[in-house]
């Protein structure tokens, strides 16, 4: 995106001005249907079975009424796998028309020669393919087997099909961080545009956030390559907890769950980011009165998120400015406070912290759509068992078949 | 299709008449708008609300320039909004139009 600057300055810094909140969100994800064919080990909204409850046509089509009469310039669809849905090419098709932009994320399953043909000649439509992995081995032991083929398949039929620019997006892992220059490598092959995002203890991520999220040293191998690459490769503002180690990378560098973003989910809650599916962070329903606009503009966990920050245990830090205390649903499912350092914090803060929850029992993502129970069952299980057992005994979770998708 | 490369024109002439890109909405903030494009996919925020008039009126507007004198612009702020114009320009949020 683009700062351009005119003489008299606002009276507040453009991000002290969304640190307030604006009318409508500057983006916001729509996540369509609990349904993945996938069964990812991060996923985020913990997909897997459709939720009973889901929106109707008609009722998804009054809430693009609404985006559009809020002027929301563009969506993020996901999921679960949005096109599963079987109206998912009508909805895409009335978003569009209702000037309502589309960009949606899949797991590529479901892009044939056909669907990418059609993609290529839409103005409107964007298009993110998930990867977690630049080879199979890495890819496939998040995203299950047969996966990276699916993937590099539907990169293949895009590019085949003259669609240029669509994204490769990909969450940043302990195992595939080594493997930018190959991502990279990928996305020119089938002229993408690279897409990296950072993963969350969030959903089913935070049964495999110990195992997955990159080291101390990895974050600052991270931080320098995507300083070398600049605007060229999107992050969607996820690292700007990275920022505390000096400059800030491209973007708005702040926390906008609830103050330019938010998610709503399959069957219409609305969440302040797609990283914080939880009751903590649940600020309403798009089918309650007022719809959707009400819960954004005047619900009060929303007002809330959007009054000034203290900056709590880490106002003293000098790196403050820059990191904002880093990411809130990070710290959340984590068992940290949310006043207080990310568990990533590249100073160093947070692993004291992350010590100090010790075998305390950290929020459980909500709700859970998995195909098949995971982890400790039933919630007394929960109770009796340390969150993060030592998994030497266990399965590992890597070694679990499949993978889903995240939305963002 | 989506295009990556904006679809602008290179140079910013204020002399020259000038028009929002119809692929472009803009959405009026309180700090002054959000302008996105839909074809490059970009979003840009204009950081006042002059610049937001002047964006607005470059299609009723003989020039540039005029534009800005239109929205009030003093003399001695012209250079700052025309660079404003330039970068918006540069990514291809404004192009020239045919004079009418």
């Amino acid at each position: 995106m683009t700062l351009v600057a005119a003489e008299r300055p606002t009276p507040l810094r453009l991000v002290d001005q969304f640190q307030l909140g604006l009318d409508a969100p500057i983006c916001l994800t729509w996540e369509l249907t609990y349904a993945c064919n996938l069964a990812c080990v991060h996923c985020l909204s913990s997909s897997g079975r459709r939720d009973p409850n889901e929106l109707s046509t008609a009722e998804c089509k009054r809430l693009i009424d609404e985006f559009e009469r809020m002027q929301i310039f563009y969506v993020n669809i996901g999921g679960g796998e949005p096109t599963i849905r079987s109206d998912f090419w009508e909805l895409v098709d009335y978003a569009t028309a209702h000037h309502v932009g589309v960009k949606f994320s899949t797991n590529g399953s479901r892009i044939t020669p056909e669907v990418a043909q059609r993609l290529a000649s839409s103005d409107y439509v964007d298009v993110q393919i998930s990867l977690d992995g630049a080879t199979p081995e890495v890819n496939d032991a998040v995203r299950g087997a047969g996966s990276f083929d699916t993937a590099v398949r539907a990169m293949e039929r895009m590019a085949a099909a003259g669609f240029v620019g669509f994204k490769l997006s990909v969450v940043i892992t302990r195992q595939n961080v080594s493997q930018l220059d190959a991502f990279q490598a990928l996305a020119d092959r089938y002229r993408a545009q690279l897409r990296l995002t950072r993963l969350r203890p969030s959903g089913r991520g935070a049964d495999v956030w110990d195992e997955l999220h990159p080291t101390a040293e990895q974050q600052r191998t991270l931080y320098e390559w995507l300083l070398a690459h600049g605007e060229q490769v999107l992050t969607g503002d996820s690292f700007f907890h990275l920022a505390g180690y000096g400059e800030s990378l491209p973007g708005l560098n702040l926390c906008g769950a609830g103050r330019v973003v938010c998610l709503v989910d399959p069957v219409g809650d609305v969440y302040a980011c797609p990283f914080a599916i939880h009751d903590e962070f649940l600020a309403g329903n798009v089918r309650s009165p007022g719809g959707f606009d009400r819960v954004w503009k005047s619900s009060a966990l929303f007002c809330d998120l959007r009054r000034p920050e203290t900056g709590g245990a880490c106002a003293s830090c000098g790196s403050y400015d820059a990191c904002r205390g880093g990411c809130m649903a990070a710290k959340f499912f984590t068992g940290l406070p949310l006043d207080g350092p990310d568990p990533e914090c590249v100073l160093g803060h947070g692993e004291p912290r992350l010590a100090a929850v010790g075998d305390t029992i950290p929020p459980r993502p909500s709700p859970d759509h998995s195909r098949r129970p995971r982890g400790p069952a039933a919630p007394v299980a929960v109770a009796l068992l340390p969150r993060r057992p030592n998994r030497a005994g266990d399965e590992h979770p890597l070694a679990a078949a499949g993978a889903a998708h995240h939305p963002h | 299709m989506p295009p990556t490369v904006p679809t602008g024109t290179t140079d910013f002439d204020p002399s020259l008449p000038w028009a929002l890109h119809p692929q472009v909405s803009l959405r009026p903030e309180s700090f002054g708008a959000l302008a996105y494009h839909f074809g490059t996919r970009r979003l840009s925020f204009l950081k006042s609300p002059t610049l937001l008039a002047v964006v607005s009126s470059l299609a009723t507007q003989p020039t540039g320039r005029d534009a800005c004198t239109a929205a009030g612009v003093a003399a001695d702020e012209l250079p700052t909004y025309e660079r404003a114009l330039a970068t918006l320009a540069e990514s291809g949020m404004i192009c020239e139009r045919s004079a009418s």
